[in-house]
């Protein structure tokens, strides 16, 4: 029982290190950052860009299967 | 299906393109902020469009060493398929620019009138399009071909002042230029990191694959029209 407290313990402890040495990384990097550039960084935080490489790729996906069915259209004619 | 691997790859690296492409790491850029993004779409057009012009000079050659109808096809549709290209690089261009050089920067839209390089595109892409014009204007085949390859190798020639050394070699705000004020060259190591350059040669090729798909279509459509003058 008491080791399995002492080990909740040490576990705790880790992650508070984990956390910690987290935030220094980061904490380093905004330094090493002499000028702040402003980035989609909160579009890319709440995921929506995804809709925007989906919508792209619908596009590009539909263009590829139209050039695709003209390819094969103008096959069939060369085979005539 | 084995011939057509090409057509599969190109699909396949413009899926990446778009997909690395917004959603990788970019090099955080006064200025530019993401719009560097338009390397993967903006600057592959012009690269498709230099391949595609190039194939089409060759085929140029190629006619007037044998005077070859067909080869005079493949000239013509590469060249159409460059054009589109560069039409579509001048527009995305145009696009770019009114984020990048009209509003930060304190410049007008009078000095963006004036770039080098806007013009000089301008130029090469109506040379090409006089390619078009004379094509259309005459009414005997063969002279129609003879007249237009050649043209078509004055046309090449005339992209390199034009779009590489002139816009070069005046002060410009096109990235590449010497004195450009906003200007960091593209393709400079400290803009397009090692990230960026592993989307932006798929891209590039990829986007030169469509361009060439397409004039190949155009190409077996008019082999079909033309039958009876290739054959007979």
């Amino acid at each position: 029982m008491d080791k399995k407290h002492f080990l909740n313990r040490l576990y705790s402890f880790g992650i508070k290190v984990g956390i910690y040495i987290c935030l220094l990384l980061i904490s380093t990097n905004s330094f090493a950052q002499t000028e702040q550039v402003d980035m989609a960084d909160a579009m890319r935080s709440n995921g929506k860009i995804y809709i925007v490489v989906a919508v792209c790729l619908t596009i590009l996906v539909g263009l590829f299967l139209y050039v695709f069915s003209l390819d094969r259209k103008i096959s069939k004619i060369e085979k005539e | 299906m084995k011939k057509n691997w090409w057509k599969i790859l190109s699909f396949l690296l413009l899926v990446y393109t778009v997909f690395a492409g917004f959603l990788g790491k970019v090099p955080r850029l006064p200025i530019l902020n993401e719009t560097i993004r338009n390397m993967y779409f903006h600057v592959c057009m012009w690269f498709g469009m230099m391949v595609l012009f190039i194939i089409s000079a060759i085929y140029s050659i190629k006619y007037l060493r044998n005077f070859n109808h067909k080869f005079d096809i493949y000239a013509s549709s590469y060249a159409s398929l460059g054009c589109l290209f560069g039409v579509l690089g001048y527009i995305t261009g145009t696009e770019w620019v009114s984020v990048t050089w009209v509003t930060d920067q304190g410049q007008s839209f009078a000095s963006v009138l004036k770039e080098p390089k806007l013009i000089g595109a301008a130029i090469a892409l109506l040379i090409y399009g006089a390619y078009f014009v004379l094509r259309g204007s005459f009414t005997d085949i063969d002279k129609r071909s003879r007249v237009s390859a050649v043209y078509n190798i004055f046309a090449f020639a005339m992209l390199f002042p034009s779009i590489w050394i002139i816009p070069r070699l005046v002060g410009s705000l096109h990235p590449g230029a010497p004195g450009s004020d906003s200007g960091n060259p593209a393709l400079d190591k400290n803009d397009m990191d090692m990230g960026m350059r592993a989307i932006f040669y798929p891209a590039v090729i990829g986007w030169t694959l469509l361009g060439v798909w397409i004039a190949t279509l155009k190409i077996r459509i008019q082999l079909i029209k033309d039958k009876s003058i290739i054959n007979g």
